[in-house]
């Protein structure tokens, strides 16, 4: 639903969004180097919401969750995307406010959209966390995931921490008017350069990671990777090197999300492999606890 | 001197299914914080929005009243530290107390306290301890865990005595009289000036405080939309409700979306509607599901509402694709090459996959129509039902909404061709899912049906895994009604005995005793709802031993009708008379009969027929010349028994009562004129084994000693 006479390009939007952020001394960070299921996997997120001092950031977080890949060929579901993440501890009093913000910043104006705080509480079985919140409704499309968390790692935050997630191509899509994903305007023409879409630069991604992660990629080297990091997340723990230890964590994660795209995990086995990511996430946060200092 | 009380508690949005009980609570709460301090108030009317809880004290006296209260305290004579101590109970000094008659006698006098005062220390009580099912901490203050938690972060506080300001805060909160208007339309601030004003100022600034009238609102106006294009709505009072707790300032708007859809099954496009969108459905004039929708904004939007429209028509659109695509993807495999996946499911970790259950499912539904359980039901096509109806559990459209499973293998079942009964069957076999819902009647659906829950039911009392308490994670209390509802409510005739035995899983535990016993409490769980006493129910269930759950209720249906007649207070006077005796001169029989009533039918499988073992058969020419009482009862037990009896057999348990109801009259006569407890052993003797007689042909209709009152 184009407001203006020419719709933000995927990564104007992006580019509104860390202006808008950085303008309320939010940290703008790139992305984390390593292949996560979500922004709140971004230790910036995770082992900052944990600890008394004060921490505000925003920042793009490419996300995979293999079971979601359709070889391209679904116009809304993507095996790799893109959040926006914002953090900010302790909680603003005028989080909602300085969230309907950015909407505004983005181009969506609240009194020609329905703009709707729908319950919606976050649970991470994987991290320990959880918090209450809202899905946030844009003329009935669910935009941003917005939670007060509760607790990380299994421990409470104190402070809390507000958390917003935005789905950047669902709200490109919006904002463009498209209906695919891939035909998303990526970037603005300049002179002789012209736009490119979204699919000119992840359609053949899409394709080939599907295959990878539905069809190539070797069951039993992964069940040895998550094996390893599980290992190494623990030998990390005890050399007290907690950052090091959480990303062994979050490689696990993402091996068994790749075992569940595969099909080869049963539902018993299920409970007991998150079971076994949550304890290295509970590990790592507890560890980067008492390495910083903070008491439970 | 009174005046109204305005109460104002606004916070991030609250969920809307969290509303109306908050807003009882806070109703209920204050009313009892406020009669704590002896206030009333003369009416209460709550609000509640997404955004604020709020309430109304109407007449609220402005101070408490004085109270002047009286003690009575120890004997003048007493010792010296029983004064003291009573003089420290009431603060009051010893030349404060008076001396009536050698005891010392205390009046303190309470003064009353100004309402403002006291509603400054019940607020924040209430909001402290207020009982939301869920609630957070935010903000600095959470930087310990003892700071404030409410529903979602609390904003402002509005408390109004009167025109005045309450003065109290909460976590730096301090009560004011200032709100906020609807989020949108409203920029800025507004003073409430009295409770009086609150809902027509806060009406002002765009913000419909009333619940019920956004519910109307939305009501009239979804209504007004569907008639304007020429559509009926399909009314939800549920979802009416859902959207008032999400508007401030409701406008409903009307959709459509594309009629290329409409292909797919209307509960899945409402279903897509409802739960994930919260639009309302309409149907068009001949009673189908129309490509229209009514979803519900919380603004006067500036273009009307076109852009909103539009955008939601989009997010349906993608949905209902998914939904298409879905279903279509669904129906290129067949039901049985599904099933095949339901191997790969487990069904639990000692029962096996869904695949092992659905074979022993087969092979029961197949049985019970083999073996006539369930009449007209075709064996080939039970087993083939009960093989394809866990199928859809695998197919993308059930993962997507598990509430349509069922439903879906139904319609796959039909487009693939299969036979309507067997569709059905596998359509309907979860019902019925709870109290009230529809029993299935079709001879195969019964079929499918109550092999999946006696499966269920006994396999997992087979591994131990009952109910206890309120926890009944496996939902066998809902098995076992819809069990229950099915046979009792087509007249299936079987033995429960037989039923269980079938259903056991080859090579699995012991069931027996306590699932019968469990059975028999849910039976009374569910003819109580159906208003029959329990204790019908215990009579009944001692002599009805086996197992036929058909003839088990029209034997207590006809005791409850029966028992409060004129005949049925005649026979159980005449029994306890009897009873009672008994009781006292042969307590070695009660003992024994006893037992048999506890006696669970399961365990009563292998033993002996209880009740036949009870009938006393002798009829012993007397060696004696009976009185006229005795012998009058004894020549109407000789014709009420076989009365009775021959009614028993045709199962008429009300003509076998009104048969035995006769003995009333003899019986009291017989206790008038006869001395059961005769010197003469032999009179003794035959006179208590007549007695035993008619006790005896009383308990075949039912046990009269579980009868209470």
């Amino acid at each position: 639903m184009p407001d203006t006479a020419s719709p933000l390009s995927f990564q104007r939007l992006i580019l509104t969004l860390h202006d808008y952020w950085a303008a309320q001394g939010c940290v703008i960070l790139q992305p984390f180097d390593m292949r996560v299921g979500a922004g709140t996997f971004h230790p910036a997120t995770t082992l900052r919401s944990l600890g008394p001092d004060p921490w505000n950031c925003a920042y793009v977080q490419p996300s995979r969750r293999p079971t979601d890949g359709r070889y391209g060929e679904n116009p809304n579901r993507l095996q790799h995307y893109y959040q926006y993440q914002v953090i900010m501890k302790p909680s603003p009093p005028d989080l909602q406010q300085l969230y309907l913000g950015s909407l505004a910043a983005i181009g969506i104006d609240p009194l020609l959209h329905d703009i709707r705080f729908v319950e919606d509480d976050w649970e991470s079985p994987t991290l320990g966390a959880w918090g209450l919140g809202w899905e946030v409704w844009c003329d009935g499309m669910e935009v941003t995931q917005f939670t007060y968390f509760q607790q990380m790692g299994g421990f409470d935050c104190k402070p809390v921490a507000g958390e917003l997630t935005y789905g950047l191509e669902r709200l490109a899509m919006y904002i463009q008017g498209v209906d695919s994903v891939y035909d998303l305007v990526f970037n603005d023409a300049v002179g002789n350069r012209p736009a490119g879409t979204y699919g000119d630069v992840f359609l053949e991604n899409e394709r080939q990671m599907s295959k990878w992660n539905f069809e190539v990629a070797d069951t039993d080297k992964l069940f040895r990777w998550f094996k390893d990091c599980e290992a190494e997340c623990e030998a990390s723990i005890v050399a007290g090197v907690p950052l090091a230890a959480y990303e062994q964590a979050i490689e696990a994660s993402h091996v068994f999300n790749l075992l569940q795209a595969r099909g080869v995990i049963s539902v018993q086995e299920r409970a007991s492999y998150i079971g076994r990511v949550r304890d290295m996430a509970k590990g790592s946060c507890e560890a980067w606890m008492a390495h910083s200092g903070w008491t439970a | 001197m009174s005046a109204d009380f305005l109460l104002e508690l606004r916070c991030e949005e609250i969920p809307a299914r969290m509303q109306a009980k908050a807003s009882e609570d806070l109703a209920r709460l204050f009313t009892e914080k406020l009669a704590e301090a002896g206030l009333k108030a003369g009416k209460l009317t709550s609000y509640v929005t997404p955004r604020r809880l709020a309430l109304i004290a109407h007449d609220l006296p402005l101070a408490t009243e004085a109270v002047s209260e009286e003690f009575k305290g120890p004997r003048t004579s007493a010792p010296e530290q029983a004064l003291e101590g009573f003089l420290r109970k009431t603060g009051l000094g010893k030349e404060q107390l008076e001396d009536r008659d050698g005891v010392w006698f205390a009046t303190v006098e309470k003064p009353g306290r100004a309402t403002a005062q006291v509603l400054a220390e019940a607020i924040p009580a209430i909001v402290r301890a207020f009982p939301w099912p869920k609630s957070m901490r935010w903000g600095e203050a959470s930087l310990s865990t003892e700071s404030l938690r409410w529903v979602r972060p609390l904003q402002s506080i509005v408390a109004l005595l009167g025109e005045e300001i309450v003065p109290f805060a909460i976590e730096g909160i301090h009560a004011d009289r200032i709100i906020a208007g609807h989020r949108f339309h409203f920029e800025g601030q507004i003073a409430i000036q009295a409770p009086a004003s609150y809902a027509e100022q806060l009406r002002s600034a765009h913000v419909i405080v009333d619940q019920d009238e956004r519910r109307r609102l939305i009501e009239q106006r979804a209504n007004a939309l569907a008639t304007e294009a020429g559509l009926e709505l399909i009314p939800d009072a549920g979802l009416v409700a859902e959207n008032a707790g999400l508007t401030e300032w409701p406008v409903p708007l009307l959709g459509r979306f594309d009629p290329a859809f409409l292909e797919v099954p209307p509960e899945v496009i409402q279903l897509t509607l409802r739960i994930n969108q919260k639009y309302f459905v309409l149907r068009d004039g001949r009673g189908a599901l129309a490509n229209a929708f009514i979803c519900t904004a919380n603004i006067d939007a500036i273009d009307g509402g076109k852009a909103i429209v539009a955008g939601n028509g989009k997010v349906l659109t993608a949905r209902l694709s998914d939904a298409r695509f879905f279903w279509e993807q669904d129906k290129k495999t067949r039901l049985e090459d599904h099933a095949k996946k339901l191997a790969r499911i487990t069904f639990h970790e000692k029962l096996g996959t869904v695949a092992d259950k659905v074979e022993r499912v087969a092979k029961l539904a197949r049985w019970l129509a083999e073996e006539g359980v369930v009449k007209g039901a075709d064996p080939d096509q039970a087993e083939q039902a009960a093989r394809l109806a866990k199928a859809d559990l695998v197919t993308e459209m059930v993962g997507e909404f598990p509430e349509l499973q069922g439903l879906m293998g139904g319609y796959y079942a039909r487009a693939e061709g299969l036979p309507d009964a067997v569709a059905d069957a596998i359509r309907d076999h979860y019902k019925p899912v709870g109290q009230g819902d529809e029993i299935p009647t079709a001879p195969l659906t019964i079929a499918v049906s109550l092999a999946d829950k006696l499966d269920t039911l006994v396999g997992f009392f087979q591994i131990g895994e009952k109910p206890t308490g309120s926890k009944d994670p496996f939902a066998l209390r809902r098995a076992s009604l819809g069990i229950l509802g099915l046979i009792i409510e087509n007249g299936i005739r079987v033995s429960m005995r037989d039923l269980l035995t079938a259903a056991m899983h080859p090579g699995g535990g012991n069931a027996g005793r306590s699932l019968a016993d469990f059975l028999i409490e849910r039976l009374k769980v569910q003819q109580r709802e159906a208003g029959i006493r329990h204790d019908m129910i215990d009579a009944v269930v001692a002599v009805e031993l086996g197992g036929d759950n058909v003839r088990m209720v029209n034997r207590v249906r006809a005791l409850q009708n029966f028992i409060t007649t004129d005949d049925g207070i005649n026979l159980l006077a005449g029994y306890k008379r009897a009873a009672n005796i008994l009781k006292k001169e042969r307590p070695d029989t009660i003992k024994l009969e006893s037992e048999a009533g506890e006696e669970d039918p399961g365990a009563a499988l292998t033993a002996p027929d209880v009740a036949e073992a009870m009938r006393v058969h002798e009829h012993v020419p007397l060696s004696y010349a009976p009185e006229p009482a005795e012998a009058a009862l004894i020549a109407a037990l000789d014709q009420a028994e076989p009365r009775a009896d021959a009614a028993i057999a045709v199962e008429d348990f009300e003509g076998a009562m009104a048969a035995l109801a006769t003995l009333r009259a003899p019986i009291d006569a017989f206790f008038d004129g006869v001395t059961v407890n005769d010197s003469d052993e032999v009179k003794r003797e035959s006179r208590l084994n007549l007695l035993t007689r008619i006790r005896a042909a009383v308990h075949k209709v039912a046990d009269f000693s579980a009868i209470e009152g």
